[in-house]
């Protein structure tokens, strides 16, 4: 075989898609070393011990919904209308409670960790309540966006298997970091 | 990302399009990912001064979380392809392994030189600028050891599902995502620590 050929190909066939999810990422990144959400970390000890987890399950309760309407598609049990149908509105209900509930449990577990280190922390209520508003907003904009775009792309001829992992990682990328800075607003003024 | 066991509906029924049957598949490792997660929170948590001073790291940050799965996502897609269709071998001689090996380095080559040139940009219109050369180092040096180990996690995991009759299809790329999520932070901060 020729070597260098196949590795001509490979690399054509992905360097698109990781070029769109490195622009996603720099974006999070920008927000995340800017000054206001610098001042956050500061202010909430536990919210940068959070951000790896809150980054990171995202892409498995997401692409996992993403696949799921996929496969479906495929094997005709769902119909890319927006019409009630008893599975998907099932797979959209256990997609928030997974993005939710887990949202929850990270904030739990940051402000438990740092407990039992013995170091300093935010309160409890202050975490859960980032995590949890920020989980929300998250879960809405990917969930109704991902349903939008598979269906859409299906719709159009394209093969939805092959777009939903740079989809939720880039719109996970961009809407985690800015709902997650607009949670921390939240809570400051409510709490 | 965790693909759930491709949805194997019994007949009429809705079978594991329940919303109840969904939570309980999903959730327990949900949990057990977080946990494995705090870990990498915890070396954040750790260099907090490191980071806060240096923002323009922290740009590095979600493409470190992400980019290493992104790439094991690739590779063992390719790997479980070729062991499907029979042309998979795991011998150190296979000219298609090391073309699919040379692929990703070159692509993590390319995305990990474009985020330290980025990022340094990004760096001086929000905080005080990092030396150049020094970003571009930590960017490439850590972004290709996850890609290297990403190929390692690929390979091992893929070899360990064959062994053990599992599709890989199922369980390699959820594994090598996951793992690449919770070393991206660690491998940046390592890298990060030797350069400054």
């Amino acid at each position: 075989m020729d070597v260098g050929a196949e590795v001509r190909r490979v690399y054509r066939e992905s360097v698109g898609i990781l070029s769109v999810s490195l622009l996603g990422g720099l974006f999070a990144g920008a927000v995340l070393g800017s000054e206001p959400m610098r001042e956050a970390f500061r202010q909430y000890p536990g919210l940068l011990l959070l951000l790896p987890a809150f980054l990171a399950t995202r892409g498995n309760v997401y692409g996992a919904f993403g696949a799921r309407l996929s496969s479906g598609l495929h094997q005709g049990l769902i119909r890319p209308e927006l019409a009630y149908d008893e599975r998907l509105v099932n797979a959209v209900v256990a997609s928030f409670v997974n993005g939710i509930g887990i949202s929850v449990v990270i904030g739990v577990l940051s402000w438990a960790v740092l407990q039992a280190l013995g170091r300093e922390s935010a309160r409890l209520v202050e975490l859960v309540g980032i995590t949890l508003v920020s989980g929300v907003l998250t879960s809405v904009v990917l969930v109704f966006g991902l349903v939008g775009l598979v269906f859409g792309s299906y719709e159009f001829g394209l093969d939805p298997d092959n777009l939903i992992g740079p989809i939720v990682t880039t719109l996970g990328d961009v809407f985690g970091v800015v709902f997650l800075y607009l949670a921390v607003v939240i809570v400051g003024v409510m709490l | 990302m965790t693909e759930p066991a491709a949805a194997d509906t019994g007949g009429e029924g809705l079978g594991t399009w329940r919303t109840r049957t969904i939570v309980a598949t999903m959730f327990p490792l949900l949990v057990v990912l977080s946990v494995l997660e705090m870990g990498s929170g915890y070396v954040l948590e750790s260099l907090e001064a490191t980071y806060l001073d240096n923002p323009t790291l922290l740009v590095l940050v979600p493409v470190m979380i992400g980019m290493g799965g992104n790439l094991g996502a690739i590779f063992s897609a390719r790997l479980s392809t070729r062991l499907h269709l029979g042309t998979l071998s795991f011998a150190p001689r296979d000219e298609a392994l090391w073309a699919n090996v040379a692929a990703i380095m070159c692509l993590a080559t390319t995305v990990f030189a474009a985020l330290g040139v980025a990022a340094w940009v990004v760096g001086r219109t929000i905080a005080s600028p990092m030396g150049f050369a020094d970003l571009v180092v930590i960017s490439l040096v850590s972004g290709l050891l996850l890609a290297a180990l990403a190929v390692c996690i690929s390979v091992a995991a893929t070899y360990l599902s064959y062994r053990r009759g599992l599709d890989p299809d199922d369980t390699t790329i959820p594994v090598v995502t996951n793992v690449c999520d919770i070393l991206g932070v660690i491998v940046l901060s390592a890298v990060a620590t030797l350069v400054l």
